[in-house]
């Protein structure tokens, strides 16, 4: 016996509908919780980036116990808040004697954990200790810069990963408008060695320039840490796949008569017609259709016009 | 800008994003302010990059600003949630298929033959409006004695019945594919089948109040005294609980209280009367009555009187 069950009223269609699967998805949202025990500089942390993220995030303040991202059956609790809130990323913080200052930062594809990266914050500067002229302080949800230094993230696999998860992190919304007046600030993480990453939030000052692109002055305002890599678990390949696919890439039209050649490069086929030789049309070669003769009489014609309007201008 | 190698940043404009692959930082630990001043003019050059490219954009003006058309982010990240899967034909679509019937558009008002106006196809004073048949004409296949207008009700009835569970078909096929729509649940409601875990039996309001009554009623003084919730409601009924039975019957109906005496009569009556009566536990229970009363003495224990011991002035009255 099954039973249909629709919701009353309209807000209610409206939440589902809102977070029922599209083409095109809303941005994707931080779910921030720690666990059974954290030190003071993993709570600022996890207060300041609930803080950057403000109107993309939940903060969860409760401990959670039975919450351990690496081992198989301590994912559930995480997905069933990720499920409630309808949140995909989330940053989990937790302070233990083996792994002082945690952060596990993971994805999540349709509320099932799809990658994980868990690494260590060292030398914390909070928000709070930087001084600058409040003028320049970011407005809240303003889309960031993102910008990524060092050869590691490209060589070392989990630099990689990383770079990867904090772009998602934050990114923010994807927009098509942009406003240039409403960027002001900018995300700064390097590659000091292949296990440490440093990263920072600055401001952006713009300041004149002769050409229409101001110059750029980057101030430090946010928090800055080090993240120093511990564990990760990458997505399996299928999986990964899956969550690349993108509508875009349905529509491949295959092109006609076209090819791709490793050492000629894109080859184009063309077809001519048959040429009838015999009913070809002869060019009219008669006297007065010739090309000169035209022009000449042309010429000739408004050399009298002109001449025309001259002895006009001059009896007046 | 003096870049340290020949190659250039990978830039995603879409995402605001910027990648330097070639910096290196010298293994050998600086200090950490120049640590830092090192990093941000790096970051400082990574935005000027991505800054060139996006003040160069074609921009429109508006009231707050130049606004830029972003181009589409070109690092690919993984989805949050799947594709949305098509969802499969119902059946009346299949049968449109088949047929080649096309849907067409209907209006909301439609000209209305008995009135000559122009009513709604929907809702209040609507055209053909069942309810306001005023005349059903008899045909020849109708029996006598059936009510036309109730048979119409009836026969609404069943084909409203009839396009739910269509509709419930259709979108059990469509949950089956993955595809049931966003604001739809399907719930199991009902017996389950025998092995598995029965949904809990939610109870209603009324049945709490039975429950709490008849609860109430096993206190020593039958729930009378009970502190009650707020909101809840005084007991149906108070005191004891007792059925007398009519003294004059009613009529065509058997006198209750004469069957009930007839029966205890009946039963001591009887031909097998001894049957009933358990003479040896009756015989016992006269005896122990009378011993009680012989000795005038209670079975509980007491303290024995010393017949001995005299009384201090029992003598003095002499």
């Amino acid at each position: 016996m099954m039973e249909i069950r629709t919701p009353k009223t309209h807000k209610a269609k409206r939440v589902l509908e809102k977070r029922a699967p599209k083409l095109v998805e809303n941005g994707k949202r931080t779910l921030i919780l720690h666990g059974t025990k954290t030190s003071a500089t993993l709570s600022s942390v996890l207060m300041e980036l609930y803080r950057l993220k403000k109107g993309g995030a939940i903060k969860y303040s409760r401990r959670n116990e039975n919450i351990r991202p690496f081992e198989s059956g301590g994912e559930t609790s995480l997905e069933f808040f990720s499920q409630k809130t309808d949140c995909s990323i989330f940053a989990y913080g937790s302070h233990t004697k083996k792994r002082p200052d945690n952060l596990v930062l993971g994805r999540m594809y349709d509320h099932h954990v799809y990658d994980l990266i868990e690494v260590g914050i060292e030398n914390f500067k909070s928000l709070l200790s930087f001084s600058y002229d409040k003028k320049i302080a970011p407005h809240e949800g303003s889309k960031p810069f993102i910008c990524f230094t060092g050869e590691g993230f490209e060589n070392v696999p989990e630099l990689k990963q990383l770079k990867e998860v904090l772009t998602d992190l934050f990114r923010g919304e994807v927009v098509d408008n942009l406003n240039l007046t409403g960027l002001d600030r900018a995300y700064i993480c390097s590659a000091v060695s292949p296990t440490k990453v440093f990263l920072t939030h600055c401001a952006i000052k713009l300041k004149k320039s002769g050409t229409i692109v101001p110059r750029i002055e980057l101030v430090e305002v946010g928090p800055s840490m080090d993240l120093v890599i511990r564990r990760n678990r990458l997505p399996n390949e299928g999986l990964r796949k899956e969550a690349m696919k993108s509508s875009k890439d349905k529509p491949k039209k295959k092109v006609k008569n076209v090819d791709q050649d490793d050492v000629l490069g894109k080859r184009g086929r063309i077809f001519i017609p048959e040429q009838e030789v015999g009913k070809t049309p002869l060019p009219d070669k008669s006297k007065g259709v010739k090309r000169e003769r035209r022009e000449g009489k042309l010429k000739k014609k408004n050399k009298e016009e002109g001449s025309a309007s001259k002895k006009h201008k001059k009896s007046e | 800008m003096d870049m340290e190698t020949d190659q250039t940043y990978q830039i995603d404009v879409g995402n605001l994003l910027a990648f330097n692959p070639n910096h290196r930082f010298s293994s050998a630990p600086s200090s950490r302010e120049e640590l830092v001043k090192e990093c941000v003019t790096e970051g400082t050059k990574l935005v000027q990059a991505i800054a060139d490219t996006l003040f160069n954009l074609p921009s429109t003006e508006t009231n707050d600003g130049p606004l830029v058309q972003l181009p589409p982010p070109s690092t690919k990240l993984p989805r949050e949630k799947h594709l949305p899967r098509p969802k499969p034909p119902t059946k009346w679509e299949e049968f449109a298929l088949k047929k080649g019937i096309q849907k067409r558009k209907k209006d909301k008002i439609v000209y209305d033959e008995t009135t000559d106006k122009f009513k709604r196809r929907h809702g209040y004073d609507r055209v053909n409006d069942d309810n306001d048949i005023p005349i059903i004409e008899a045909k020849a296949s109708d029996e006598p004695g059936e009510d036309p207008f109730a048979k119409r009700l009836d026969d609404k009835k069943k084909r409203v019945g009839k396009q739910e569970k269509n509709r419930l078909e259709n979108l059990k096929s469509a949950a089956k594919a993955g595809a049931l729509p966003s604001h739809v649940q399907l719930a199991v409601t009902g017996l389950p089948i025998s092995g598995t875990k029965a949904q809990p039996k939610k109870i209603g309001k009324e049945a709490l109040g039975d429950v709490a009554g008849l609860a109430a009623t096993s206190t020593a003084s039958g729930g009378k005294f009970d502190k009650k919730l707020p909101g809840e409601k005084p007991p149906k009924k108070q005191g004891k609980h007792h059925k007398y039975l009519p003294v004059v019957p009613r009529y065509g109906w058997v006198d209750e209280e004469k069957e009930q005496t007839n029966k205890v009569l009946g039963k001591l009556l009887s031909k097998h009367s001894h049957e009933i009566l358990n003479v040896g536990k009756a015989i016992n229970m006269y005896n122990d009555k009378k011993e009680k009363k012989k000795s005038g003495r209670s079975d509980k224990l007491k303290a024995k009187k010393d017949i001995t011991k005299k009384k201090p002035y029992a003598n003095k009255a002499n």
